[in-house]
């Protein structure tokens, strides 16, 4: 029999402990979503219910309306992401391998964006897209996410490792720029694409202060707004509140698992460069 | 193969030219209505009613949040995104009246059978008046009445309420005095702007002054009211709280741990449905009190208003759901299924409304009600009056500063609205230039 | 150059590249232009002004009031409640997050421990989930009778705290909904981190005869410093923009505990449309984040010196 150090049973005990914490709120969310009405508002309170039942997930798509906003969500996220990995792709390859005129004095300007809180920017943003007739509309929510100084950032930094002679080489065969970056650069930086078109997908998905100023027709509205407003009515009905922030939270969580050694690579690999 | 695909753009837009064609003999309208809150979930079933007698036409309601409500109108305006009518408050119609956002109704008015001025309670149909122009149609009214416990009022040696503020008074201190410890005599939200506005109201405050280009709150009329109201907590007639500091009203007030409440017509359904059954003898409605008695115990003049935006391109059928909403049969549907107080005089003749006893306060109070000013602010102006009084009410703040501070604060909030009007005086035939203010 | 040799010099393929890399770049900086630093810019004007609801109205009702908006926000008290809020949060929001992450990822680092990768996405889960979601989620844990976190701690004899109701109790609720939320993602930085420290380091203090916490001291906080200094300024940088919170679980209260800069601008911008005072605090909530930033980074040149 392996002998157990102390230590390690000290480890897996605050490990486990941990795991516990990071996850109980979730778990009461799933199982709070499957109780009777008023169950979740007892003394003491409850953690499972003893009589699960589906009633307020039907309620949510039939009362509340949030297959909609399901549909906006996704329609919006993977429109971003698609759009975005693609805008930001190109120009953060050209940041790292093109050269041309004033390429770094470009960059150094657009870095200074990042210090910048998005809420500055917000206001006179809402008034650009009213006058563009935009406003309450997915374009209104997709445009100003569309190019992301951060995603810039990250594919530069990974595409900054792409042998330059191989690039040279094929432009000397006589390849287009654009067949270069098709054949030779998507797929060497395809690792960053993954990781940064989760990361749009997550950010969009979870995106809250923009939509909500921004949509004001509920047919519009994104999950975490619906879910927002839905609050204000609804604050007494627990188990109906926990079964729309499954439905909210559910999609992201399953790309989350299901791609997340991409994902955390990703941002592994990024932080280690500095 | 390319003219495969001719051919199917042609067939696709043939049946796209053919469908609008269909699309404009029967000429479908779609209004969209904002209602808020409760209202908005039960005014659906009325709704099917319209549509049922407007063949042509799709009502489209969307329920907002009475607290997300004022936000969202704004923000719909400011976007250009505005519905073609909506339900909002009527101390909200000079707001968007200034902006130009709402439809003036005095045609539709004038070829109305169904709604005109006389059948509205006056004070109510006063508040939707601006520049002599009608621009929203009372939908219900609010007004605040006291919710009082009989029994502990009985106990104090009162067998009704009294009508003055001198006789109100005594009865709290009476009823104060045979209070257990945490008992008081009345309710009243320090987060709330109602109450010390509505007694001022009632000693003669116009709360502003010069067409609503200052602050009036340093005056003898409002200095009184803010008096006798911070009175109440000094004395410990009332507890320091806040609407969300009691989590249970209801029950509190069962357990008689506060014996008057001033709030409003939908608490009558509430308290027949929360209150225990055992209890439901026990508690009455009753106008407010006066300072000087009853003529002079005024309240405000509130409730719902429906407004047509001027973006809508369908006014006239925005007018007639308005005029269908205010039928008087209708109304008393409205009024069984929310609780709502019709704002049709008419429509009290309903019986359970004309035998409600509750329902009777509410009556006799709706012939004395005042409107709050008519200006744009008002609504970030009681956010101030908020303040102010919370900080006299728990930090001790005295009268004389806080009033001072007040009328400084609401001076300067009121700085552009002095600015255009002075413009407006100036630039008389420049009217388009400058945005209608009162 | 004469015509033929310059367009022979003109299709080089550095010529194509450079071309290619305008062309390349003109989507994303067109749209960052427009819609970002032309907006950040539109903002500093609009805070000089009135600009008002009546000025969406009919723009002629607008005024340009130089730094009137600026010194009436520094008049206000809710703009120092605010400031107060913000800071409150975020000077101890952060740091608490910041070692929150550290000790998740040091346990998760230890060689003797398996099922990593299930603990650490277990871990990173809450950072993936919707905040708005959450929120609402915790607002209920935080309910005075029937909230879990009470009932918790009344088994260990604490009395119930009204946390999303007492003024004093709001902003640490708030603060350990964020701590929850956001310490996976520091986590991962920092196992990179902790991973990039070379084995030999370690090797050698053992051999000097340094146990696991001298070894900690000695060896793995110099060589994560840098990884430390990012994951702060980072996590300061979006700590001090709370906004979602206080709107989802408070609405800004009690009595304006948990209302921060952000919440407060919101509230000028698009609740009252006052466009030119929200502006002004959105730029000044830029400063500080400036300003605070660079004086981390001064701070830790000095520390890492």
């Amino acid at each position: 029999m392996r002998r157990l150090r102390f230590g390690t049973v000290v480890l897996y005990a605050l490990l486990i402990i941990g795991a516990l914490l990071a996850i109980f709120p979730i778990v009461w969310m799933i199982s709070a979503s499957f109780m009777p009405t008023g169950m979740a508002n007892t003394f003491p309170p409850r953690l499972w219910p003893d009589h699960p039942t589906f009633q307020h997930y039907r309620d949510v798509f039939t009362r509340l309306n949030m297959g909609r906003y399901l549909v906006n969500s996704g329609i919006i996220s993977i429109v971003v992401t698609v759009l975005s990995l693609i805008v930001n792709s190109m120009a953060g390859y050209a940041f790292a391998k093109l050269r041309f005129r004033g390429r770094d004095g470009v960059f150094r300007a657009m870095s200074a964006g990042l210090v910048i809180p998005v809420q500055v920017a917000m206001l006179p943003l809402f008034l650009l897209m009213k006058s563009l007739h935009l406003i309450n509309t997915y374009w209104g929510v997709i445009i100003p996410s569309m190019a992301s100084i951060f995603g810039i950032f990250l594919i530069r930094q990974y595409a900054i490792s792409i042998p330059d002679d191989l690039l040279d080489a094929a432009r000397i065969d006589g390849a287009s720029e654009a067949r270069i970056y098709r054949s030779i650069v998507l797929p060497t930086i395809t690792p960053i694409l993954a990781t940064l078109a989760i990361w749009t997908f997550l950010t969009t998905w979870n995106d809250f202060m923009w939509p909500l100023i921004v949509l004001s027709d509920e047919r519009r509205y994104t999950l975490p707004v619906a879910l927002a407003s839905l609050v204000g009515e609804h604050v007494q009905d627990t188990e109906l509140m926990m079964a729309g922030s499954v439905l909210t939270v559910l999609p992201v969580v399953i790309v989350f698992l299901v791609l997340q050694r991409y994902y955390i690579q990703g941002v592994m690999a990024g932080s280690v460069k500095g | 193969m390319l003219r495969r695909r001719a051919a199917r753009w042609v067939v696709a837009a043939c049946a796209l030219v053919a469908c609008s064609g269909a699309e404009a003999k029967e000429q479908r309208i779609t209004l969209r209505f904002w209602a808020l809150g409760a209202e908005g979930e039960n005014v659906q079933q009325l709704v099917r009613e319209f549509e049922a007698q407007h063949p042509n036409v799709d009502v489209r309601v969307q329920q907002i949040p009475w607290t997300a409500a004022h936000e969202k109108l704004l923000t719909a305006f400011v976007g250009n995104v505005t519905p073609d009518l909506a339900q909002l408050g009527n101390t909200w119609v000079p707001e968007l009246q200034a902006v130009d956002a709402i439809l003036p109704l005095d045609q539709f008015v004038a070829q109305s059978s169904i709604v005109k001025a006389s059948r509205v309670f006056p004070g109510i149909w006063e508040t939707n008046v601006l520049n002599d122009t009608i621009y929203a149609i009372p939908w219900y009214v609010d007004t605040r009445v006291l919710f009082y416990r009989k029994d502990i009022l009985a106990a104090a040696g009162y067998d009704s309420m009294p009508q003055s503020w001198a006789g109100w008074h005594d009865a709290m201190q009476a009823i104060q005095k045979k209070a257990g410890k945490r008992q008081w005599a009345i309710f009243l939200p320090t987060n709330e702007w109602m109450q010390p506005v509505v007694l001022g109201l009632q000693n003669q405050s116009p709360l502003l002054k010069d067409g609503g280009r200052y602050g009036a709150f340093e005056e003898p009329a409002f200095r009184g009211a803010y008096e006798f109201y911070i009175k109440l907590f000094r004395d410990g007639l009332a507890p320091v709280a806040g609407n969300n500091d009691i989590a249970n009203p209801y029950q509190e007030f069962a357990r008689g741990t506060f014996a008057m409440w001033i709030t409003g017509p939908w608490n009558i359904g509430e308290f027949e449905r929360r209150l225990p059954p055992e209890m439901q003898g026990s508690w009455a409605t009753a106008p407010l009190p006066g300072p000087t008695g009853a003529p002079s115990g005024v309240s405000n003049a509130g409730g719902s208003s429906l407004v047509v935006f001027k973006g809508s391109p369908h006014p006239k059928e925005a007018w007639e759901l308005i005029e269908f909403l205010s039928r008087a049969d209708i109304q008393r549907r409205f009024y069984h299924l929310t609780g709502d107080l019709p704002a049709q005089i008419d429509a009290w003749q309903d019986s359970s409304l004309a035998g409600d006893r509750y329902a009777a306060a509410f009556y006799t109070q709706l012939q004395r009600v005042r409107p709050t000013p008519k200006v744009p602010e008002w609504e970030f102006l009681t956010s101030k009056i908020i303040d102010f009084s919370e900080l006299s009410i728990r930090g001790g703040l005295s009268t004389d500063r806080a009033l001072a501070q007040l009328d400084a604060t609401v001076d300067r909030i009121l700085e552009k609205r002095r600015w255009i009007l002075a413009r407006a005086a100036h630039a008389p035939h420049d009217s388009a230039a400058v945005v209608k203010l009162r | 150059m004469t015509g033929a040799r310059a367009q022979i010099a003109a299709k080089t393929p550095e010529w194509r590249a450079g071309r290619a890399g305008w062309l390349f770049i003109a989507p994303a900086i067109t749209l960052i232009g427009i819609f970002f630093f032309l907006p950040v810019g539109a903002s500093l004007l609009l805070s000089i002004t009135d600009f008002d609801l009546y000025a969406v109205a009919n723009p002629s009702n607008v005024r340009f009031v130089g730094t009137r908006n600026y010194t009436e926000l520094l008049n206000n008290p809710t703009f120092w409640l605010a400031l107060k809020n913000t800071f409150y949060f975020a000077l101890v929001g952060g740091p608490l997050t910041v070692a929150t992450s550290l000790g998740a990822a040091l346990l998760l680092n230890a060689k003797v421990v398996r099922f990593k990768t299930f603990f650490r996405t277990i871990y990173f889960l809450p950072f993936v989930t919707t905040l708005v979601a959450v929120a609402i989620v915790w607002r209920y844990l935080y309910h005075p009778q029937y909230g879990f976190l009470n009932y918790a701690l009344g088994a260990i004899g604490i009395h119930p705290i009204d946390w999303l109701g007492d003024p004093r109790w709001a902003m640490p609720a708030i603060i350990l909904l964020a701590v929850w939320k956001n310490f996976g993602y520091n986590m991962l930085i920092f196992i990179a981190g902790l991973q990039s420290v070379p084995e030999d380091l370690y090797e050698a203090a053992s051999l000097d005869g340094a146990g696991a916490v001298r070894q900690f001291w000695h060896v793995t906080l110099p060589n994560l410093a840098p990884t430390f200094f990012f994951v702060g300024v980072v996590t300061m940088i979006g700590y001090f923009q709370l906004f979602a919170e206080p709107y989802v679980m408070t609405t800004g209260g009690p009595l304006g505990a948990t209302t921060s800069l952000v919440l407060f601008m919101y509230e000028e911008g698009f609740r009252w449309w006052r466009l030119g005072v929200a502006a002004s605090i959105a730029f000044l909530l830029f400063l500080i984040i400036l300003v605070w930033t660079a004086i981390q980074l001064r701070l830790e040149r000095r520390l890492a010196a």
